[in-house]
């Protein structure tokens, strides 16, 4: 990522963190909420993270994918709808329902690919239409499954919507035992303490959280550093080389948007079994096209769309942190105290990042181009 | 020399696209360690019997055998492995991959599935050093030259330990340096047993390096010659089926008002740098001016910027006078400027859209072709095939995509549509890169009938050779300048040699 990116992400950062440190000064101090806005930031930029690595598996391979927010809409309530199968009419306890809720997701997410696959890669639809087709059809068959299932009279829950199996739990990553541990070698001071307590606890997330920043460094190393990644860059840049050099070009193509769905599947499981224990129509509510945004801001990079996402996450942490400080609010700062403001904020964003003030971005050359022999 | 033994055969090869047939009933062969030249008419199927050899085709009927054994290619990955590689009429590299992954691409290795960056590298400098390829294996291949992209080309090949190489038209897009380095390579390529199809236009190249000659025309073999035994005439002949006029016949010049004046013009490149430096010419009505000069001194950028595709970074333009600086391509062209682009693909063409819309693409929004934003198929239609006509199109229909043409054909669409419209300029960019003998002819022809009716022409090319044929006036750019400005009956091809070289015009 070049130096104006990297700088623009870490002012807007940088920017978000003050507004809330000096709103929130008169209740908290201002560590604790820095380490709080870090934590919130990093969890809701889960589905934006995923979301954008589905989209650059998809193009990196020349497949434009804009279906991401159906197959994550799709994963989502699959996923709950598994879990909720296992938990309450075959009686599984919580965690075996919520595996099992996951894997479903993703199974629902790579199917939904699968159909954008066959539809863009083995019959050149324009893979736009393909993407659009995947996002009505999420839209309409999980909305009617919805109602059928949990709201008609006489459906299987008969109007009375089961207690879900919860949300996955939150995995202890040891971060404070390692800063302390450092902090008794170099002679512990107090401040060092301070520290430790303060974020130790930012990386104690749930298990789709901390995929998803697991699965940027894989994904960077896969398509950066392995031959399964040279490949499908050379697919997504110029099909017809890599054909000369004998590369089968719809294999890769496939096999990259099921990775992608794969990714949009984890996703779509974090909206309904590790964020919320519940399913609401149309519920991803854009956040498959923010994602898409953050892949292209992120030039198609993990690592930059990563950071993109992030920004976007601390958007929405400041949403989040300001309703928690409404209280505590100066006077002089009434427009805060605005939901609409503060909510339109990730949504300003992304249009400003997307006008491309921040320099262009280049697409993979053969990206959204079906390959003809 | 004794008869080596063949190592490549092709028997009774026969491929139908819809509507033509690209090779019919072909026989060819290939000698250990010799360049077996293959000439033909645009469209004679070179390509098409290339692509075939190397598995991008499947052949209707016909046989290929390699050492004398008979083999099944179905893609390049079966013609790898039997020791074929191809360098392609348009190059088949990855621009933003460096030298070593383009060349490692489908043939990788890894350690701990890790690719082996290091091992490549070694390998690339090995072979390089081996047949004096001089590379660099990090540099990235989009902001490499042609001729080194070339080069990047043949180590693929040679990476892959081919023993047949098919070069199709590999000196099209080089310059004369660069064609007698490559020619320098295939002679120590053969020497070390590797043995070559080289497929070209330029009879002279042919006739210097060939071992054997094999003529092709509409899809059939008419001959195979040796060249001892056979001259540029001939050649010209055969590949054509008639007698050629290779020198191009013209009248002195009766030079008018200027069209085109050039004031301290600059234009900077896309790194930002000045690539045009201050340069001033004029061309008259009814004269050609040619611009000498080897690639890459700021031919391409000063073209692009005074056919409104480029911005200058100062200086002024005036065209059929009025000042034009700056001015957008659609307003140069109903002015009556005609340009035909170097890069026929990217700047000529829609390559997915169909020979009729391609030859209208610069007047479709008038008369008699859109009337009150409505398209008029019937007029469409009437002068593409007009023009097909004229210009010898070799198209199965005028509804093909234009992609699906041979290459040099679809040279001929850009020339046929630029030259077909009310025009008082030609800017003309290597207009006769890669077409057959017969075709040059007929341009050639063409631009100096439309001098003689009072059409201004500035004509760049990297071919001295036709610099001198038709130009009334040569200028010579070098390093962003014009050096000199000469009469064309008043210098030597060696002289502009010099020039082009650097050499100073009062020494
Ligand atoms: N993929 C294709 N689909 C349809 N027609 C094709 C295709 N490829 C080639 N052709 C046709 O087959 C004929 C032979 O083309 P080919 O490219 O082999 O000619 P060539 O001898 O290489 O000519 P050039 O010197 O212009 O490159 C042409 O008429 C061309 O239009
Ligand atoms: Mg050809």
């Amino acid at each position: 990522m070049d130096w104006k990116r990297f700088s623009f992400i870490t002012l807007v950062i940088v920017l978000l963190f003050t507004v809330v440190v000096l709103v929130g000064s008169a209740a908290q101090k201002p560590v604790v909420i820095i380490a709080s806005m870090l934590a919130t930031t990093l969890t809701v930029a889960t589905p934006l993270t995923l979301g954008a690595l589905s989209g650059i598996f998809c193009e990196r391979s020349g497949v434009v994918n804009i279906g991401i927010e159906g197959m994550m809409l799709t994963a989502a309530f699959f996923g709950w709808l598994a879990a909720i199968y296992m938990n309450s009419i075959f009686g599984f306890s919580s965690m075996p329902s919520l595996i099992v809720g996951v894997l479903f997701a993703i199974l629902s997410s790579v199917l939904m690919s699968l159909l954008h696959a066959v539809l863009s890669v083995t019959f050149k639809v324009d893979q736009i239409i393909g993407g659009t087709v995947i996002n009505i059809l999420a839209v309409g068959v999980t909305g009617f499954l919805n109602r059928q299932l949990f709201f008609e009279k006489g459906s299987v829950f008969g109007g009375n919507v089961p207690h879900a199996p919860g949300t996955l739990p939150i995995i202890h990553v040891p971060v404070q035992e390692g800063v302390e541990a450092i902090c008794k070698l170099t002679g512990g001071t107090e401040g060092c303490q301070t520290l430790a307590n303060a974020f130790g606890k930012v990386f104690d997330q749930q298990p789709i959280t901390i995929a998803a920043i697991l699965l940027v460094i894989l994904s960077h190393f896969i398509l950066f550093k392995t031959r399964w990644g040279l490949r499908t860059r050379a697919v997504g840049e110029h099909p017809r080389a890599a054909d000369t050099l004998g590369i089968n070009v719809q294999r890769m193509r496939y096999l990259n948007v099921l990775i992608g769905g794969v990714m949009a599947g984890l996703a779509g499981a974090y909206f309904t079994l590790e964020s919320v224990p519940s399913f609401e129509p149309v519920m991803t509510n854009g956040r498959g096209f923010i994602a898409l945004a953050a892949m292209i801001f992120g030039n198609w990079t993990p690592f930059g769309a990563w950071a993109a996402s992030l920004v976007f996450g601390a958007a929405q942490a400041l949403q989040i942190n300001m309703q928690v400080f409404r209280d505590v609010i100066p006077a002089q700062w009434t427009i805060l105290q605005n939901s609409y403001v503060v909510g339109l904020t990730p949504y300003i964003l992304t249009m400003i990042i997307l006008t491309g003030i921040i320099g262009k971005t280049i697409p993979p050359a053969a990206d959204g181009q079906p390959y003809e022999k | 020399m004794t008869e080596q033994p063949i190592v490549l055969e092709a028997k009774g090869i026969t491929k139908n696209f819809p509507g033509v047939l690209a090779n019919d009933q072909v026989d060819f062969d290939l000698r250990k360690g010799e360049i077996h030249a293959l000439l033909g008419e645009n469209g004679a199927g070179k390509t098409t019997l290339m692509n075939i050899l190397y598995g991008l085709y499947k052949p209707d009927s016909g046989e290929i055998k390699v050492n004398g054994q008979p083999v099944v290619i179905h893609s390049p990955k079966d013609s790898i492995e039997a020791g074929i590689g191809m360098v392609h009429q348009h190059f088949m590299l990855v621009p933003v991959f460096t030298v070593a992954e383009n060349i490692m691409l489908g043939d990788e290795t890894t350690r701990y599935g890790v690719l082996d960056q290091k091992a490549v590298v070694r390998r690339v400098k090995e072979l390089s050093k081996q047949y004096s390829l001089e590379i660099d294996p990090n540099a990235i291949v989009g902001q490499l030259p042609v001729g080194v992209q070339q080069r990047v080309e043949i180590i693929k090949a040679l990476y892959r330990n081919a023993q047949i190489l098919i070069l199709d038209e590999p000196t099209a897009v080089l310059t004369p340096q660069e064609a007698d380095d490559l020619f320098v390579i295939m002679r120590e390529l053969t020497r070390r047993g590797v043995s070559i199809i080289f497929i070209t236009h330029k009879l002279k190249e042919v006739l210097a390096i060939a071992d054997r000659i094999t003529v092709m025309r509409a899809g059939r073999v008419v001959g195979t010659v040796d060249p001892k035994d056979t001259n540029e005439q001939k050649l010209a002949a055969m590949m054509v089926g008639r007698e050629v006029i290779l020198k191009v016949e013209k009248k002195p010049a009766q030079p008018g008002k200027q069209v085109l004046e050039v004031e301290g013009l600059s234009v900077h490149d896309w790194r930002g740098l000045e690539t045009v430096r201050g340069v001033t010419f004029q061309v008259r009505a009814g004269e050609i001016l040619g611009i000498a000069g080897v690639q890459g001194n700021g031919q391409t950028e000063l073209v692009e910027t005074l056919t409104g595709l480029r911005p200058s970074a100062g200086g002024k333009i005036r065209f059929s006078g009025q000042d034009m600086t700056g001015k957008s391509p659609r307003l140069l062209t109903e002015t009556g400027m005609a340009h035909i682009p170097e890069d026929r693909q990217r700047h000529g063409l829609v390559l997915s859209y169909p020979v009729a819309d391609n030859l209208v693409l610069n007047t479709y929004y008038k008369q008699p072709f859109g009337v009150r934003g409505i398209m008029q198929p019937a007029a469409i239609d009437a002068n593409a095939r007009k023009l097909i006509q004229d210009f010898d199109i070799r198209t199965p229909s005028p509804y093909v995509n234009v992609g699906k043409l041979s290459g040099g054909n679809q040279q001929k669409v850009i020339v046929a549509r630029e030259l077909s419209h009310e025009i008082n300029l030609l800017i003309a960019n290597q207009p006769t890169r890669g077409l057959d003998v017969g075709s040059i002819e007929y341009i050639h022809q063409e631009i100096v009938a439309m001098r003689d009716r009072g059409l201004g022409v500035l004509l760049v090319s990297a071919e001295l050779d036709e610099i001198m044929a038709l130009s009334d006036r040569i200028a010579v750019m070098y390093r962003g300048q014009i050096v000199v400005t000469v009469d064309a009956n008043k210098v030597t091809r060696e002289q502009l040699g010099l020039w082009m070289a650097g050499a100073h015009p009062e020494e």
